[in-house]
């Protein structure tokens, strides 16, 4: 056969490109989102709109998408406090409500920008069941049965910390953690507990889910998990 | 080589029926079109919202899309390397291989009349080409994503964003693919029954037309 073995070259850049971007992709993303971004403003096909830039990836830890209804949701707060108590989906939203719009950046690189956010300060919820001294930590539970996750006491009085209930100004759906998740906002997404179920004071810090595969139990965006993205 | 040299005495009936893919191929083409449209239906349905909450079955719909996605290259390898793979494997060869006409053809979008092509045109080629390779790219960082543990966060991170990437160009291009597919319902037939027509082959595919009409040759091979 004569010719040039153009086919070959092309191939073996395809594996290029893919090896280049494993390697390299997690420092080459936020670049790349703005590279593109005039593009995909001067689109006209409305195919940029499939483009994997500033979208929400769905995780789960167990097989299935968990669900359950506004009615059948409940809150626990409990472990060291004074006070235990379970809050109805209805309680909750009945509390002095905190809105921001802030960031969502995930440790596997994706972020979408500006996600309006409303829920209740944690730190109230704390204050109303009275935390023992000896408390040190926050644990999470998810109603998925697996997921948990842990802040320290003063991460988790931050004022940019709340138990989430809307989002981009509707309720928070099954794939992104709805009825009620958690919102650290200061931190990677994998600290912001979906399908929020309990919250536990503790006398120390149980690590989370993701942190027994490696991730850092302290998750600071852009100081924490070898990344150097933006704070949020 | 010169197209001009082909004595007259070769010409075939407009109507007479060259084959285009043999047995192995079509099986080949249709078993992995299959595969690649389970996998970026299923793919689509992890990756978008919307689709994950109407078809829930999140752990059904994973494991569905991670084996089909291993089983396209292993039911390549089996149409390809045993004695039964001969036609492929030289096709593989034409797409590899481009000439001169394959490269203006290209420069030129297929508007050049003058452009006289082999089995393949040189957007197939390119097509086949990247598919192949964005195949082994999405087996290798799909793996990565399922079976993470050995890996390094920036690896998982890395791959998560070639596979996301990847995802969007395969979908161009299988697109592409049937939209000229369905443009052309002749060619379309051929991967399904195997043969086209002699006019189809000295229009569209001179070169591809003379070599198998040249004689003795197997016309699939």
């Amino acid at each position: 056969m004569d010719g040039t073995p153009v086919g070959r070259r092309v191939f073996l850049g395809v594996l290029g490109v893919g090896a280049v971007g494993i390697l390299w992709g997690a420092k080459a993303q936020d670049w790349l989102e703005r590279a593109v971004a005039p593009l995909v403003a001067k689109d006209g096909t409305g195919l940029s709109a499939f483009l994997p830039i500033g979208r929400f990836r769905i995780y789960t830890v167990t097989g299935e998408l968990p669900s359950k209804s506004k009615a059948e949701y409940r809150l626990q707060v409990g472990g060291l406090v004074d006070t235990p108590y379970t809050l109805t989906y209805a309680e909750l939203r009945a509390l002095p409500p905190t809105k921001m719009t802030k960031d969502f950046q995930c440790v596997t690189g994706w972020r979408v920008h500006d996600v309006k956010w409303q829920g209740v300060l944690l730190s109230d919820l704390l204050d109303r069941a009275g935390v023992q001294g000896n408390a040190k930590a926050i644990r999470f539970k998810s109603f998925d049965g697996t997921y948990t996750e842990s802040l320290t006491l003063s991460q988790a009085r931050r004022k940019d910390v709340i138990v989430a209930y809307q989002m981009e100004g509707g309720d928070i759906s099954d794939e992104h953690g709805g009825p009620v998740r958690l919102y650290v906002a200061p931190m990677y997404g994998y600290k912001s507990c979906k399908w929020l179920d309990a919250i536990d004071l503790t006398d120390q810090v149980e690590p989370g889910y993701w942190e027994h595969y490696g991730y850092d139990v302290d998750a600071w965006v852009g100081k924490s998990n070898g990344r150097d993205d933006n704070a949020t | 080589m010169a197209a001009t040299t082909t004595p007259p005495e070769a010409e075939l009936p407009p109507d007479a029926q060259i084959t285009r893919f043999d047995r192995v191929e079509r099986i080949a083409h249709w078993v992995n079109a299959s595969l690649f449209g389970i996998v970026m239906l299923t793919g689509s349905i992890l990756y978008i919202g919307e689709l994950s909450i109407l078809v829930g079955n999140r752990e059904i719909v994973r494991t569905i899309h991670v084996y089909c996605g291993l089983a396209i290259p292993v039911a390549f390898l089996v149409a390809y390397f045993p004695r039964w793979g001969k036609a492929l494997r030289r096709d593989f060869s034409r797409i590899n291989r481009w000439t001169k006409d394959d490269k203006r053809w290209l420069r030129t979008l297929g508007r050049d009349k003058d452009v006289r092509l082999g089995k393949f045109n040189s957007g197939q080629k390119l097509n086949a080409a990247f598919v192949v390779g964005a195949a082994l790219v999405m087996v290798a960082t799909g793996s990565i994503m399922k079976w993470f543990e050995p890996f390094p966060v920036d690896i998982r991170t890395g791959s998560t964003f070639v596979h996301d990437w990847f995802a969007f160009f395969i979908w161009m291009s299988v697109l592409g693919h049937i939209w000229f597919a369905f443009k052309d319902p002749e060619a379309l037939r051929a991967m399904w029954r195997g043969a086209i027509s002699a006019r189809w082959a000295r229009g569209n595919r001179p070169r591809w037309y003379e070599e198998t009409t040249r004689g003795g040759e197997d016309p699939a091979a």
